[in-house]
This record gives C-alpha cells, sequence and structure tokens, in this order.
C-alpha cells in the first residue's frame, strides 16, 4: 500500500516536488552549456593548469619554489614597476580623455550620439595589429607627428616617439580609449535627467549640478571601466612589443621571453601565474562592489 | 543657437564650446590611425611617407600577387569561417540553457564563459602552444580553429545573451502549451526572434578569429602563418607600405562590417517588445 503512494507524485500541494522538478529542469538546461564549458575547459583552463603545475617543478624536476623566488630580481622587479606605470599612465590617460567623450556622448541626441559613436566603434572594431601599425608609421622619426611638430617650431628636430616608453603608453591608450568609453557611457545613459532639473531648480549652478549630482551617479561607469583598462593594461603583449621597440620591458613580454629566447618554462609560468593571480584579486576586489559579467555584457 | 539650453542644467551651447572642441580632438585621436593608413597605402616609395610623393597600385599587386600573403589570408578565413561555424552554435546553446536557468546558478557559468577575456592572451598562447606541441596540434587548422571557438565563445554568449533578454519568452510558452515540443518552439518561435543577434554573435565571433595574433604567434608558423602573424612579422622586420596596403583592406572590410551590424541590429530594435 506505501509503495502505491509513494510511486504517485505526491499530490499537488507538496512545494518540495515542485522544487525538485524545477531544479532538475534547470540542471538540463545546464547540458546546452556543456559543449561550450567543454571548450573553454580543454583550451584555456587545462593548459593554464599545466602553466600553474610547472610553475612549481625546478630545474632538477623536483616541486620547489624557485621560480617564484627568482620573480625577487632585479630584472623582474623593472619589468613589474614599468608594468605597473604603463598601466597606471595608460588608465589615468584614458579617464582624462574617455570621461569627457562619454559625457558628450550621453546629452547628444540619439541620432548625434549615434554618429558620434562611429569615431569610437570603428577603432573598436579595427584589428590592434593594424591600429599599432599606424601608429609605428605615425610616430617614427621622419612620420607625420614629427614633421607636424617641426614645421609648428615645438621641436628643432624630429624626437624618438617610438621604441621607446612614450610611444608604447600612445598605442595602448589608443587601443584601450573605447574600453573606458563604452562602460562610462552606458552607466550615463542611465541617470536620470530630472535629477539634474531638479539641482538646477534648486539654484545649483551648472558646475554645481554636475560634480555634486551627475559625477557620483556615473561612478559605477567610471568604476567599470577603470578596473578594465587597468587589467587589459596589464596583461598587454602587442603593442608593447612592436612600439616599445625591445626597450620597455612589460610583464606580458618578459613571460613571451623566457619562453621563446631562454625556454626557460618555469620562470614563464611563474610570471604568467602571478600575473593571472593579480589580474584576479583585482576582478575580485571589483566583483564586491559590482557585477563583473556586466561588465562584459555592455559590449 | 549657441544661446540655446544644451542640457538639463541649462548650461549653455556656447559656454560648453571648450567640452566640443575637446571632444572633437579626441575624436580625431581616435579615428586618424584608423584611415591615415588608407592614402598611405597608395604610396609608389619603398618606405612609408605621408603624404606620398607618387601614387601607385603596387603594393596592393605585390599583395595580391604574393602566392605567400594569399596562402596566409585564405587560411586566415579559413579559420575563421569554421570558427563562426562552430563556435556559433555552442555559445547560442550555452546563452539559450542559461537564460532558462535561475539566476543564482548561472553566475559561476557565465564568469567561465568569460575566461577567455579576462585570462591575458600570452599566458592562453604558452599553455595552448605547450599542450599542443604534446599533441601534435601546432601549425594546424584544427589547432588554430579550435583556439579560435574558445576566444570566440564569449563574444557569442554575451550578444546571444542580450537579445534573449529582449525576447519575451511567453511566446515560446504559448508554442509548447499549442504543443509544440521544446526544439520545435525554440527553432520556429525563439531564433526568428533572435536571429539578428545570433548573426551579430556569429560576426564577433568572425572577426575574433580572424584578428587573433598573439596566440598564433606560437601555433601558427612558416606555410600554416595566419595573416595577422605574417603582418606581425613583416611589421617586427621591416617597415614597408606593404603591410600599409594590406591594413587598408583590413580597415575597409571593418568598415563593411560595422555597417552591417548597424543595418541588422535596427530592425530588431522595433520588434522587442
Amino acid at each position: 500500500m506505501t509503495s502505491v503512494i509513494a510511486a504517485v507524485p505526491p499530490a499537488s500541494s507538496d512545494a518540495s516536488y515542485f522544487a525538485r522538478a524545477e531544479r532538475r529542469e534547470a540542471w538540463s538546461f545546464a547540458l546546452l552549456a556543456v559543449p561550450g564549458l567543454v571548450v573553454i575547459g580543454l583550451l584555456l583552463i587545462v593548459p593554464v593548469g599545466w602553466l600553474f603545475v610547472l610553475s612549481f617543478i625546478g630545474k632538477d624536476g623536483g616541486v620547489s619554489l624557485e621560480n617564484y623566488a627568482r620573480l625577487a630580481q632585479p630584472v623582474y622587479v623593472i619589468t613589474f614597476v614599468t608594468t605597473f606605470q604603463i598601466a597606471g599612465i595608460v588608465t589615468l590617460g584614458s579617464i582624462l580623455l574617455g570621461y569627457p567623450v562619454a559625457y558628450l556622448l550621453s546629452q547628444l541626441s540619439p541620432r548625434a550620439a549615434a554618429i558620434c559613436m562611429i569615431f569610437v566603434i570603428l577603432p573598436f572594431w579595427t584589428s590592434v595589429l593594424v591600429r599599432t601599425y599606424a601608429w609605428l608609421v605615425l610616430l617614427q622619426r621622419r612620420g607625420l607627428i614629427n614633421s607636424w611638430l617641426v614645421s609648428l617650431g615645438i621641436i628643432n628636430e624630429p624626437i624618438p616617439l617610438v621604441n621607446n616608453f612614450i610611444g608604447t603608453t600612445i598605442g595602448m591608450l589608443h587601443v584601450l580609449l573605447p574600453f573606458m568609453i563604452l562602460p562610462l557611457y552606458s552607466s550615463m545613459k542611465t541617470i536620470d535627467t530630472d535629477y539634474l532639473k531638479a539641482a538646477s531648480s534648486c539654484g545649483a549652478s551648472p558646475m554645481r549640478a554636475f560634480w555634486d549630482v551627475f559625477f557620483p551617479l556615473s561612478r559605477p561607469g567610471l568604476f567599470a571601466g577603470t578596473v578594465l583598462v587597468f587589467i587589459l593594461s596589464l596583461g598587454f603583449y602587442l603593442t608593447p612589443a612592436l612600439l616599445g621597440g625591445g626597450r620597455v620591458s612589460m610583464w606580458s613580454m618578459q613571460i613571451a621571453t623566457n619562453v621563446s629566447t631562454y625556454s626557460n618554462w618555469g620562470a614563464a609560468s611563474a610570471l604568467g601565474v602571478l600575473l593571472l593571480v593579480v589580474t584576479i584579486a583585482i576582478l575580485a576586489a571589483l566583483n564586491k562592489v559590482f557585477r563583473v559579467d556586466k561588465l562584459y555584457g555592455g559590449r | 543657437m549657441l544661446t540655446a539650453a544644451a542640457s538639463a542644467t541649462q548650461i549653455r551651447h556656447y559656454q560648453r564650446l571648450w567640452l566640443y572642441g575637446l571632444c572633437a580632438l579626441i575624436f580625431t585621436f581616435l579615428i586618424v590611425p584608423c584611415v591615415l593608413i588608407v592614402p598611405m597605402s597608395f604610396s609608389a616609395s619603398n618606405y612609408l611617407e605621408f603624404p606620398p610623393r607618387a601614387w601607385s597600385l603596387r603594393w596592393y599587386r605585390e599583395f595580391f600577387d604574393s602566392a605567400e600573403w594569399m596562402d596566409a589570408l585564405w587560411l586566415s578565413l579559413r579559420v575563421a569561417g569554421l570558427t563562426t561555424l562552430i563556435a556559433t552554435p555552442i555559445g547560442t546553446a550555452a546563452a539559450y540553457g542559461l537564460s532558462q536557468m535561475p539566476e543564482r546558478l548561472t553566475k559561476p557559468l557565465r564568469m567561465s564563459f568569460l575566461l577567455p577575456m579576462i585570462v591575458p592572451n600570452i599566458l592562453v598562447a604558452i599553455g595552448v602552444f605547450f599542450v599542443f606541441a604534446k599533441l601534435g596540434l601546432n601549425n594546424t587548422v584544427t589547432g588554430l580553429v579550435l583556439v579560435g571557438v574558445m576566444l570566440a565563445l564569449p563574444f557569442v554568449l554575451v550578444t546571444v545573451s542580450s537579445g534573449l533578454q529582449s525576447f519575451d519568452g511567453n511566446l515560446e510558452r504559448a508554442a509548447r502549451s499549442l504543443g509544440a515540443t521544446r526544439l520545435k518552439a525554440f527553432l520556429t518561435v525563439t531564433v526568428p526572434q533572435i536571429k539578428s543577434s545570433i548573426a551579430a554573435g556569429a560576426l564577433f565571433a568572425f572577426v575574433a578569429a580572424f584578428d587573433e595574433v598573439v596566440i598564433a604567434l606560437y601555433i601558427s608558423s612558416g606555410e600554416n602563418s595566419t595573416l595577422p602573424r605574417r603582418m606581425f612579422a613583416n611589421i617586427r622586420d621591416q617597415v614597408d607600405p606593404l603591410v600599409a596596403a594590406v591594413s587598408s583592406v583590413l580597415v575597409v572590410a571593418s568598415i563593411v562590417l560595422l555597417l552591417i551590424v548597424q543595418i541588422a541590429k535596427r530592425p530588431e530594435k522595433g520588434a522587442a517588445r
């Protein structure tokens, strides 16, 4: 008798039955994500996991921390300092250039904003390699920028703008600026203009209304853009490799050199694991205040 | 006009001229490197100059006549095409699956799909190189496509997910209550409604696979060099206008793609809700 009752679905009032059924259905939908997760697992988690293991293996083949201990050497310390310097300058530059643009875009009529948006989206769509190459051409000794500066009388003879720190910074700023403008713009678009009207009807000057009302409300976007640009700068490879001319040693380039020049996988892995840890730590800190998946969803 | 109110705070346009001027300068900074390459590519000289002293098509001829460059272009197109064909259904399936699940379960899954965007490229590059060396996948089309799919997934997922957000799930429920199976309801009701998001996701996948260079530096070489791989080597070793010609072709292609996306996006906005 009891077994018959157990075989029949419980009465419809049994909430836990429906909760279970719902959970089962949710998990069957998770199956749809499996192929994608397998691809990411095999092509991302496995290779990076392998490097993680390699980073703890010393020269003699045993488990050791020597690869990490070596990171305290001056050559690596200089690399870390340079990387954080460039990332800091690029992030600051992208705030200074990105905020006014995002602000203007958010104030324009939809049609005008769509037209101005082309100036942000077209670079975003153009290959990083192409843009880096363009900067190489513009900034070279006989390049356009140098000849303008000379003909305007600002400088007497061409100055080295590329194959150094300046060139790397300009190139990276150009590549990463859209990553600041886009999240800023989407957060500014959600600001209710009634708040600004209220501020000005209460007697605030436009300046005061901006700093006391608009700016605080735009902070989530500013925050998101800042973190995005900063972590992308930390791991940037292409632009410093081409515009640095071998004189600017960034974190990612140090990883590449250890593999291609010294075949030192242990050192390269340790550098890579540390870079990933720093990147994830920054994102995790951000995740406390802001939803990281939204950050990437703004695209 | 200049004295008209420019914003909710009643600031006048003339008080904002500095902002317009500043933004014009920043827009110039953003756009000039993307377009200046084009006139330079028509130069007749051996090295890059602006403006070119003499015009010619010689660098385009050199590009299109070179078997090596054409092989690289063809390889990149094949890799990007295959990547799109594989990544689009996988990414769409994942996006749909996640959209049907309660939010608390999807957050970690969504984050895993975003990993290819978060993990620095160079780290993926040496890791994949190391693993591919054991599997014999370096310098193969299969290897390049696998990497392409991995890199493209976040783009497809994000794009299709945003399409699904503006899709009214009740339409699909209605189809199912009228007897359609889940699959049929998805294919005949949901897919047509989100097809422009899927198309945009496919386009992103294509571009992501086509433009990839850092990983290709490690897993593609010699005869199996992709176009960006060959461009990188050329830029590093010699700065001649040949790459300017290749870049111009790519810039024009991205402008065309951008226009296609803009046109494709428009009808969906009207259709949503």
